[in-house]
């Protein structure tokens, strides 16, 4: 079926959802996706797996206004059919009519999107690739790993994915629209061993077109390389010394932040910048954009998940805070306008999410901000979920390679990074000069001042 | 063909029409190469959530999942296709998808299948979690809200939810089997923001399990679970920082137990034996623990979150010994690798949901208790730290290194419990960690029912249990050098 057939089906199940809302003088939104996608894995000269999906599913918003607010419920169903559709409207409608009223609910009043550009979030041809053809590239990405070197003995394979999706997003308000997007990935888990010890690690590729991914034996190569450094890891002595954290690393902090400035976890309380608004939060080093319409962009989407455009903003200038990142509802609680944040999916009402977010680069390589560091860690893995986003504390499990006099001295593991997130980002020292692309959120490494390195 | 029909069964052949011949004809399409086996996976499940904030439910939740998987194997080559389509046509179409794995065909010659006897019925439920009018469930959530801000004056907010899951399934396989297993489970979390001054602090308990919604909603269960959540958010109001570096660490009884889920049980998983990616690979009949150390994982506990009848590939959960007294005999397996390692399936073979493959994974992993007089394994210790709550884990079943978090903690001074500690992460080195273990206590318990496991994108419901024990020495990432 073609792109546009799936599209107008998709529509069609929109409107005939959202009349049943308006009929039952109800307003609310409708998402549909449909998706297909293969994955495959290969293992030594093995195929794993191969596997195919064709999925598909609808949401739908009830919101039933009363005198002192707006009752909501949401609902999710794979059945298209009409009948099953009209019936699982009902049922919204009911389990609305159950909640509480809640005066800040409802669907955005204006502003829905009226451009829609072209983000490049799929190229037509990409959607001929064949199962064999990613069976290939999995297959080069693990040979590389497997031939890199003598030590790499065994893997957990080497993986390949294609996925096409298009989505319909229609509000009663009249916006209705959609797009289609893809995702290709390419991912390489090779283990090395030596004296009897085992690491693992990992590379992958992420991208909308197939022609940008990296290539296979590239791939391959490179997770060959990070499993073999770790060869040899041993513990540290306790101590407070500066913590480089590479491009994998950082992206997880910035992710952190993200969740702070989300205008739920402000509203609730439950972020420890929540008055932070206006002041400083990081070092000035720290430039953070929030950016929806990159193109080809991984979080790219021309509207957000209530219809609103997506737009380009700064979230921290300076290491000032500019603002949150908010959709709808969360933007009503705080008494401001959403940012075009609105992140939904077809299982639940909107929530908030960073489209692309990312650290402005420095002007540093990583291998010069090593140089740049006496003794300190440079920390290429975490492990756990030791933060607590209320207090800012942080604790987390760690590997990554020690630095005496500016270079690399050995790999380390079983330790431990802690402070609090807060001082860490306030102690943003250094900024590396590469951003890597692996999801929504990049960073580049970023080297924090002091933090307690726990080991022996 | 069986006389007997399960609920399951009746289910997917009143809903969707599915009767056995036809089910027999699509996985003979599965077949029609060299297979060695196929399955067919079919679900129908339902789950509703509502949640409250801010003193009232604001929204509900309701959603309805239901689709078929099918999988044909080859030696280690799995072909696997799903859709969101319950119909012959579609089990058709991915049959042959699935089977594009192999390139030799034969003939499949006529397959016979049969309705399995009933077997186990760890969770009888009358009345189904998700029917339960959701006014009730909405009333639960209140009354908690006002218990909560009734305990302590500075409770701030009130986050509570209530889940209800209500799965049907039915496997069908090459060797020529029927089996269905209908798995409710309900879930309630509890969540308060406690402040005092500019300090803000949150705490969380829940509880959970296969049974009866009735059962959340008497005061006797949810009550002590309001209190925890408040009694843990006030107590770190107070915390001190934590100590950082190597320590004695006395672990309480029950959710603690997520420790031998991280350092050894996904290392006992047998997909990674298989291929010899685990730090536990290749040691059956090896010390991996102190003496002692007897660990268990055990599908077949009634009503635990963790349990189930059958697994997802139809087979019977059991009792596996995993651990005895400190020496490894045996890996959790599912199908596939029970059949490569020439080994018995051990009704671990689970997968989170029809779009998904199934793997080896925990049900409810646990260490039988010990001799030792829990008070007494405290006194020992001259300084250390006594966690008794955690977050979450996770390991690199590789090189064996496992994190985990705690979220309720005290220093351990000349033998006595002491001050509360912030939370911290402890990291150790699974099989170094299982020599280390030099007390056992009496007191084995389960956990409460509120964990997750991770693996590979899926997410499964486990349960985790140990008595206390002593670890002589493991990694605290606090700040306090």
């Amino acid at each position: 079926m073609s792109a546009t057939e799936t599209s107008e089906r998709l529509r069609k199940t929109a409107e005939r959802a959202l009349a049943r809302l308006t009929a039952a003088s109800a307003t609310g939104d409708v998402l549909l996706a449909e998706s297909t996608s293969h994955e495959v894995r290969v293992r030594g000269d093995e195929i794993e797996f191969v596997k195919q999906a064709r999925e598909r599913a609808l949401g739908i918003r009830a919101l039933v206004a009363n005198g002192d607010g707006t009752r909501s419920a949401t609902t999710s169903t794979s059945d298209l059919e009409d009948e099953a559709v009209d019936r699982m409207v009902d049922e919204t409608l009911a389990l609305a009519r159950a909640t509480a009223p809640d005066p800040s609910a409802g669907l955005p009043n204006a502003g829905f999107a009226e451009d829609l550009p072209d983000l490049d979030l799929i190229v037509p041809a990409d959607r001929n690739v064949t199962i064999e053809a990613r069976i290939d590239d999995a297959k080069r990405a693990e040979r590389a790993a497997r031939e890199a070197d003598p030590r790499i003995l065994n893997s957990e394979g080497s993986q390949a994915s294609s996925t096409f999706g298009e989505i319909v997003y229609g509000n009663t308000a009249g916006f209705v629209n959609g797009y289609a997007s893809a995702n290709h990935g390419l991912y390489s888990e090779p283990l090395a061993q030596a004296d009897g010890h085992k690491q693992r690690d990992y590379w992958m590729t992420v991208s909308r077109r197939l022609d940008e991914l990296e290539e296979p034996a590239s791939v391959g190569r490179r997770a060959a390389d990070r499993a073999l450094r770790k060869l040899g890891a041993r513990s540290v002595k306790t101590c407070d010394v500066p913590v480089i954290f590479d491009e994998m690393t950082a992206r997880g902090l910035l992710g952190q932040a993200a969740g702070l400035v989300s205008g739920y976890a402000v509203y609730r309380q439950q972020s420890c910048w929540a008055s932070q608004l206006g002041k400083l939060v990081a070092s000035d080093l720290v430039n953070v954009i929030d950016d929806g319409r990159i193109p080809g962009g991984l979080g790219s989407k021309p509207f957000d998940g209530e219809g609103l455009p997506t737009r380009r903003k700064k979230v921290i200038d300076r290491g000032r805070l500019q603002t949150w990142l908010l959709d709808t509802y969360s933007g009503r609680k705080l008494g401001m306008e959403s940012t075009g944040n609105a992140s939904r999916g077809v299982g639940s009402g909107p929530g908030v999410g960073a489209t692309n977010l990312w650290i402005e680069p420095g002007h540093q390589t990583l291998d010069e901000i090593i140089a740049d560091t006496e003794r300190g860690l440079l920390v290429t893995e975490l492990m756990g979920m030791g933060f607590n986003p209320v207090t800012g504390d942080y604790s987390r499990g760690a590997a990554g390679l020690w630095i005496e006099n500016g270079e690399i001295a050995y790999p380390v593991e079983e330790i431990t990074v802690a402070g609090n997130f807060k001082d860490m980002m306030s102690g943003i020292d250094r900024i590396g000069s590469e951003l890597l692309w692996l999801g929504r959120i990049a960073s580049p490494a970023l080297r924090v001042d002091q933090m307690t390195v726990a080991g022996e | 063909m069986s006389e007997e029909k399960s609920e399951a069964t009746e289910f997917f052949h009143d809903r969707f029409g599915l009767d056995e011949n036809q089910l027999a004809e699509s996985l003979g399409t599965a077949l029609e190469r060299q297979i060695e086996y196929a399955d067919l996976f079919f679900e129908y499940s339902t789950q509703d959530s509502v949640s409250l904030e801010e003193g009232i439910v604001k929204s509900g939740s309701r959603h309805i999942e239901q689709g078929v998987g099918v999988r044909a194997q080859n030696g280690e080559r799995q072909g696997y296709a799903h859709s969101d389509e319950i119909s012959i046509e579609s089990v058709q179409l991915a049959a042959a998808t699935a089977r594009a794995i192999s390139e030799q065909s034969r003939d499949p010659g006529s397959l016979a299948i049969r309705t399995a006897a009933g077997g186990q019925d760890l969770y009888p439920v009358e009345s189904i979690p998700t029917d339960v009018a959701v006014s009730r469930k909405i009333d639960l959530l209140g009354e908690i809200d006002s218990y909560a801000r009734s305990l302590d004056p500075r409770v701030k907010e009130v986050m509570a939810s209530v889940l209800c899951e209500h799965r049907n399934l039915l496997v069908v396989s090459s060797d020529g089997s029927i089996v269905g297993d209908v798995r409710p489970l309900v879930r309630l979390n509890v969540q308060v923001l406690v402040g005092d001054g500019n300090k803000m602090e949150v705490g969380y308990d829940g509880m959970g399990g296969r049974y009866e919604l009735e059962r959340l909603l008497t005061p006797d269960a949810w009550k002590p679970r309001v209190e925890e959540a408040v009694r843990v958010g006030t107590l770190n109001l107070n915390a001190d920082e934590c100590p950082a570096g190597t320590m004695d660490v006395v672990l309480g009884p029950g959710w603690p137990g997520i420790l031998l889920h991280e350092a050894v049980g996904h290392g006992l998983e047998g997909d990674f034996n298989r291929k010899k990616t685990s730090a536990f690979s290749d040691r059956i009949g090896e010390r991996v623990a102190a003496e002692g150390v007897t660990v268990i994982d055990d599908g077949t506990l009634i009503e635990r979150r963790g349990s189930l009848n059958v697994d997802d590939e139809g087979t019977p959960t059991q009792r596996t010994t995993l651990i005895e007294d400190g020496i490894l005999v045996g890996y959790m397996q599912d199908r596939l690798n029970a059949r490569l390692m020439g080994m018995n399936p051990t009704g671990n073979g689970r997968r989170e949901s029809y779009a998904h493959l199934p793997m080896p994974r925990m049900t409810n992993t646990f260490m039988l208790a010990g001799e030792d007089d829990p008070e007494e394994i405290l006194k020992g210790v001259s300084s250390g730290l006594y966690a008794v709550s955690f977050g979450g884990g996770q390991v690199d079943i590789t090189s064996g290194k496992f994190v985990f978090t705690a979220n309720e903690a005290y220093k351990i001074v000349d033998g006595r419990i002491g001050a509360p500690v912030k939370g911290a992460s402890l990291i150790g080195n699974g099989p170094d960690v299982m020599q280390r273990i030099s007390r056992i206590g009496s007191d084995l318990e389960l956990d409460i029912g509120i964990g997750t496991c991770g693996k590979d994108g899926q997410g499964v419901p486990v349960g985790v249990g140990m008595p206390t024990i002593r670890i002589d020495g493991i990694t605290v990432g606090g700040t306090q050098g």
